[in-house]
């Protein structure tokens, strides 16, 4: 198999919030690294997870289902995820696979991070 | 996009954004029915339990790149296919934002249908399914090299589209399927003088029931093709009708 040309960097906001960050490509070749991130972001306090995409270079139709199977696992543990930093290219795949739907878009971490504060508050 | 922030490079394998789907040149053989005006649905907006299912063959012997299995797939998709599974693709071909319209029988009986290519590129191309199609998904259709060997791999990523979809691949809709997929791997595989077995991993990535979208049952082509056949001979009829009372 090819090797997958991702880096992900996790970091914790919170104990309740943590930010994947990813640099490089999401093919189906990437789904060992995006899981091992959300495994290492996900301890039992994780509520929320922010996929930041800042550094997203390239994405194909297999890399899009990869945040399908991971959407799904954050709801299994009653986890939100969100994403920021799509530039207009990728924020139009989202509403083309109809993910926005259930992905929350945010323009950087500062508006998401404020968007769970928010929430969190008015709950 | 500008200057400073280019296109990316997988812009242009991406099909543009549409509201509702339309079918500009239907090819003459094809019923085109459950298409026209309907919008795409993916693995988030079905009924039932999500499915992962990955069928692969590898290649054993075959000279020829991964870029080139997938221009051949391409080319030949309708070709693979078995015989009660008719594909009808464009003729622009299988390109991004193009829709392929399906005419199948299924144990159910008929169903006309289709499929919007989303995504192709040179190493893979992904079929979207339109609201009334039996799955709400997509599929992807890949080859790559795995230490100087091709595998050809057809990957789902999808749910039934509504209650009666999910009792029927209860019943039998998913052998079914997992048929035409291994037959289309074995076609494509024979293409290349290639003889080997069709390997199948799935996996059931949501069991849950989204109870919310059982509406989409309205709209179900199955049942809508049904309906269509039933009114064949009226539609018959009121031709004949209309021919004789057309002033001579």
């Amino acid at each position: 198999m090819p090797e997958a040309d991702i880096t992900i960097t996790v970091h914790d906001v919170n104990s309740a919030v943590s930010i994947l960050a990813i640099e490089g490509e999401i093919t189906a070749f990437a789904e060992d690294a995006l899981m091992a991130a959300y495994q290492e972001a996900s301890d039992g306090a994780t509520q929320s997870i922010i996929l930041n995409f800042d550094e997203l270079e390239y994405m194909n139709s297999s890399g899009i289902g990869l945040l399908v199977t991971l959407l799904i696992r954050t709801q299994r543990q009653n986890q939100t995820l969100l994403a920021c930093g799509l530039n207009e290219h990728y924020q139009r795949i989202f509403q083309l696979t109809r993910l926005n739907e259930a992905i929350a878009i945010y323009p950087d971490e500062a508006a998401a991070l404020a968007a769970i504060n928010q929430t969190a508050r008015t709950s | 996009m500008d200057d400073r922030h280019p296109a990316p490079r997988d812009a242009a394998y991406w099909a543009q954004s549409v509201d509702k789907l339309s079918i500009k040149d239907a090819p003459q053989e094809a019923l085109n029915l459950n298409v026209e005006g309907r919008q795409t649905v993916g693995p988030l907006q079905g009924f039932g339990q999500l499915w992962q299912k990955t069928y692969r063959v590898r290649m054993m012997g075959c000279e020829s790149t991964p870029q080139e299995v997938i221009a051949v797939w391409k080319e030949r998709f309708p070709e693979f296919q078995p015989p009660e599974n008719r594909f009808f693709p464009s003729v622009a071909g299988v390109q991004p934002g193009e829709v392929v319209l399906i005419n199948a029988m299924t144990p159910g009986g008929p169903v006309s249908t289709g499929v919007m290519v989303l995504y192709s590129d040179d190493e893979s191309f992904t079929l979207m399914t339109p609201e009334g199609h039996p799955e709400s998904g997509w599929v992807t259709f890949s080859a790559y090299d795995d230490g100087g060997v091709v595998v050809a791999q057809v990957q789902s990523l999808a749910r039934a589209n509504d209650p009666v979809y999910e009792l029927a691949f209860r019943l039998v809709g998913s052998s079914v399927q997992e048929k035409i997929w291994r037959h289309v791997l074995g076609s494509l595989a024979a293409a290349f003088d290639v003889g080997e077995p069709v390997s199948l991993d799935k996996q059931c990535v949501d069991a849950r029931l989204q109870w919310s979208r059982a509406g989409n049952v309205r709209h179900n082509a199955q049942m809508l093709t049904l309906l269509y056949n039933l009114g064949a001979p009226f539609r018959w009829a009121r031709r004949l009708f209309a021919k004789k009372e057309q002033p001579t």
